[in-house]
C-alpha cells in the first residue's frame, strides 16, 4: 500500500512559481492496477518520478507498508519503472538488460538465470536473448522494458505511458497484455497516460489529473458515469452540459428543473452548490424522439453517421446544444432527418451535478 | 545494354580517381614526405657541422639503445636515453590518468547542465585552449615557481618556513602538461557524455544500482569512446612534449621531444635525432595498439 499524503513539488520562485503537484493526497491499494490519468502538463509523470525517487517533492510524505519511501534513495526502492522512452541499456543484450536489476541486487548466478529465462517466456522474447537492443522492433523493445522492471519482482510497478509510442494494433494487444501480468503476478502497477480508453480498460480505479492536483478518484465506471465536475466530464468521453437548477435533494437524489421548464431526478455530487449548477448527460445515455413529451425540445442540426453508431446534433430551443448517441441497426436508415422537430428524454437519475 | 552501362560505369571510376590525385599527391607528399627522409636520414652518417653526410649507416639506430664508453670501448646500455624514455612514458601516462581523473568529472558536470548553459561552460574550457601554448606554461611556472604564487602564500601563512621545489621537477612537467592537454581531454569526453540518454542513467538507479555501480556499468561503457578518444589525444602529444618540459623542467629533466631537439641542434647527429623520432613514432604505436586492443577486449567482456 502506498500512501502520498499532501505531496507539493514547486519548480522556480517569486512570479515563475509553477506547481507541477498541488498538495496530492492520494491511497492505492496493494494488488492494484491504479491509473494517473490526465492531459500532458497535469503532474501525472511527477508523481510518478516522486514515488520512484527521482523527483524530490518541495513538501508531503510518501510512504509504502507504513515505511517512509523519501528517505530511501532510487536504488533502494522496492519499486521499478517502465520508462516512456524504455531507456534500455543499449551496450547489453535483451538477456543481460532482464538481469541488470537482480545483479545489482546481488542474487546468485543460478537464481538470476532461472528468473531472466523466467520473464523472457512470459514476455515471449526468448528466442530474442542474445539480440543487441538496437536490433529488436519497438514493441519488442517495450516487452523487454516490462521484463527488465518485473524480473527483481518488485511491489509495486511504474508505468510512465509505456504504449504510446505503439502503433494502434500493437496497443490494444498490450493492453490486455498488462492488464494479464498484472492479475498474474500480483503486483501493483501504477500506470501513467493521457489516453482515457486505455486508462478505462485496464484500470481498477482511475486517478483524474489536472493541474497538478487529483481532480476525482473512482472505478472507471464511477469516473465515466459519474464525473464530479465539468474537467473530468469534459476529458473522459463526449458529454453533455445543461444549465439547471436545484429544486429539492432527498435520500442521496436531487430533483432538478432544466432549461426547458420540465423536472427530473438527477444524481448530487458533494460540495455542488445550491440553485443554479451544471447538469452532465452522456450523449448515449438519452435517446431522440417526438417533441411531445420530451423533456428537452429542439431542433435536429445535424446527423452523423459513424459505423457503430450515429451522432444527432440538437440545437434546443433554450439556446443550448445537445448530442445524442444512437448505436446503429443493420441496413436501417435514421427515422428523422435534418431540420426536423425533436426531443430528447433520459431516465430519471442519468444526469450527473457537477462541482464547478 | 551491359557494355554501355560498364563502360559508363568504367568512365564514372576513372573520373573519380582523376579528381582524387590532386588531393592524394598532396597527401603523400605532406604525410608521407617527411617521415620517409626522416627514416632515410637516420640511416646515414652525421655530417661535421650538422646535416647528413650520404653514407650508410647504422650507427645510429644502435646508439638509440647503446653506448660504447669512450675510455676502455665496452659495450653498455644508453642509460641516458633508456632514463628518458622511461621518464617519457611515465609523464605521459601520469598525465593521460591525471586528464581522466580531472576531465570526467568536468565533462559529466558539463553534460549534466542545461542545454543553453553549456556552451558558457565548454567556453571556460576553450579560452585557455586558445591561449599560446607558451604563455600558458609560463603562467603555470608563476604559480608553482620558489617565488610564485603558491609558495609565497604557503610562507605567509606559516605553513611551511622554505618555499618547496616544484620547479624543475617531473612533478612540474606533469603539472604544466595537465593543464596544457586538459581540454583535449574534455572535449571528446563531453561529447559522448552530451549523447549520453540520462534516463539510462534513471534506470540503472531504478533496476537498484548504487552510485558506483551506475557509473561503472552504465556510464562508463557508454562514454567509452570518448575516453579513448580523450586518452589517444593527451597521451600523443604528452609522449612528443617539447615546449612544457623545456620550460617545466628547466633542461634538467628532459623528454623524448627535447631529447631529439638536442641532436638535431647542439649535438650534431641528425642521424641519431631522425632514429630518436621513429623510435617515438613507434612508441606510440605500440602503446595505442595494446591500448585499442585491451579496450576493445573489456568491451566483450561486458557485452
Amino acid at each position: 500500500m502506498i500512501e502520498v499524503d499532501g505531496v507539493t513539488k514547486a519548480y522556480g520562485s517569486g512570479k515563475t512559481r509553477f506547481l507541477a503537484l498541488d498538495n496530492v493526497t492520494v491511497t492505492i491499494r496493494k494488488n492494484e492496477f491504479f491509473t494517473l490519468l490526465g492531459p500532458s502538463g497535469c503532474g501525472k509523470t511527477t508523481l510518478l518520478r516522486v514515488i520512484a525517487g527521482f523527483v524530490d517533492p518541495t513538501s508531503g510524505t510518501v510512504t509504502m507498508d507504513g515505511a517512509d519511501l523519501l528517505k530511501l534513495p532510487p536504488y533502494a526502492r522496492p519499486v521499478n519503472t517502465v520508462f516512456q522512452s524504455y531507456a534500455l541499456f543499449p551496450h547489453l543484450t535483451v538477456r543481460q538488460n532482464i538481469a541488470f536489476g537482480l545483479e545489482m541486487l546481488g542474487k546468485p548466478r543460478a537464481e538470476i538465470t532461472q528468473t531472466v529465462d523466467e520473464m523472457m517466456a512470459l514476455v515471449q522474447m526468448t528466442k530474442m536473448a542474445d539480440r543487441q537492443t538496437g536490433q529488436i522492433s519497438g514493441g519488442q523493445q517495450q516487452r523487454v522494458a516490462l521484463a527488465r522492471a518485473l524480473a527483481p519482482k518488485p511491489k509495486v510497478l511504474l508505468l510512465d505511458e509505456p504504449l504510446s509510442a505503439l502503433d494502434f494494433k500493437l496497443r490494444k494487444d498490450m493492453q490486455i497484455e498488462l492488464k494479464r501480468l498484472q492479475t498474474e503476478t500480483g503486483i501493483t502497477f501504477i500506470f501513467v497516460t493521457h489516453d482515457q480508453e486505455e486508462a478505462l480498460t485496464m484500470s481498477d480505479r482511475i486517478a483524474v489529473m489536472s493541474a497538478g492536483a487529483i481532480r476525482q478518484i473512482g472505478s472507471p465506471r464511477d469516473i465515466y458515469d459519474h464525473p464530479a465536475e465539468r474537467f473530468v466530464a469534459d476529458f473522459i468521453g463526449d458529454t453533455n452540459f445543461l444549465p439547471a437548477e436545484i429544486l429539492s435533494e432527498a435520500d442521496g437524489v436531487v430533483q432538478v428543473r432544466l432549461g426547458s421548464g420540465a423536472e427530473i431526478a438527477a444524481r448530487p455530487v458533494e460540495g455542488a452548490g445550491r440553485g443554479a449548477v451544471t447538469l452532465a448527460v452522456r450523449p448515449e445515455h438519452a435517446t431522440l424522439g417526438p417533441e411531445a413529451g420530451a423533456l428537452l425540445p429542439g431542433t435536429l442540426r445535424n446527423i452523423v453517421y459513424f459505423g457503430t453508431d450515429t451522432h444527432y446534433h440538437v440545437a434546443l430551443d433554450g439556446g443550448d446544444s445537445f448530442v445524442v448517441r444512437a448505436q446503429n441497426q443493420p441496413d436501417r436508415a435514421s427515422a428523422v432527418a435534418e431540420g426536423d422537430r425533436v426531443g430528447i428524454t433520459f431516465p430519471p437519475g442519468v444526469g450527473q451535478v457537477l462541482r464547478d | 545494354m551491359a557494355d554501355l552501362a560498364r563502360t559508363r560505369e568504367r568512365r564514372e571510376l576513372r573520373t573519380r580517381w582523376l579528381l582524387l590525385t590532386p588531393a592524394l599527391i598532396i597527401l603523400f607528399i605532406a604525410a608521407s614526405g617527411p617521415l620517409l627522409i626522416t627514416l632515410i636520414y637516420s640511416f646515414l652518417t652525421p655530417g661535421d657541422y650538422g646535416g647528413v653526410q650520404w653514407k650508410f649507416s647504422t650507427d645510429a639506430w644502435f646508439n638509440v639503445v647503446f653506448q660504447r664508453d669512450i675510455f676502455d670501448d665496452t659495450l653498455g646500455f644508453a642509460d641516458a636515453h633508456l632514463s628518458i624514455f622511461w621518464r617519457s612514458v611515465k609523464l605521459s601516462l601520469m598525465t593521460t590518468v591525471g586528464a581522466v581523473i580531472l576531465g570526467f568529472p568536468t565533462a559529466y558536470f558539463i553534460a549534466t547542465r542545461p542545454a543553453n548553459r553549456r556552451d558558457f561552460w565548454m567556453l571556460l574550457i576553450m579560452i585557455p585552449f586558445w591561449t599560446n601554448l607558451l604563455i600558458r606554461t609560463f603562467a603555470v611556472m608563476e604559480l608553482i615557481r620558489n617565488e610564485g604564487t603558491i609558495n609565497t602564500v604557503l610562507m605567509a601563512l606559516g605553513i611551511i618556513d622554505e618555499p618547496i621545489q616544484m620547479l624543475f621537477t617531473e612533478f612540474a612537467i606533469m603539472v604544466g602538461m595537465l593543464y596544457v592537454y586538459l581540454p583535449l581531454m574534455v572535449l571528446p569526453l563531453y561529447a559522448s557524455m552530451e549523447r549520453l540518454d540520462f534516463s539510462l542513467v534513471e534506470a540503472g538507479y531504478d533496476l537498484y544500482a548504487t552510485r558506483l555501480a551506475v557509473l561503472r556499468r552504465i556510464i562508463l561503457p557508454l562514454v567509452k569512446p570518448g575516453l579513448i578518444a580523450g586518452s589517444i589525444l593527451v597521451f600523443v602529444p604528452s609522449l612528443g612534449a617539447y615546449v612544457t618540459p623545456r620550460v617545466m623542467g628547466g633542461g634538467k629533466q628532459l623528454m623524448l621531444g627535447n631529447l631529439i631537439e638536442l641532436q638535431f641542434g647542439q649535438g650534431r647527429n641528425w642521424p641519431l635525432g631522425a632514429a630518436l623520432s621513429i623510435t617515438l613514432l613507434a612508441i606510440v604505436m605500440v602503446a595505442l595498439i595494446f591500448y585499442v586492443k585491451s579496450a576493445g577486449k573489456e568491451e566483450v567482456g561486458h557485452g
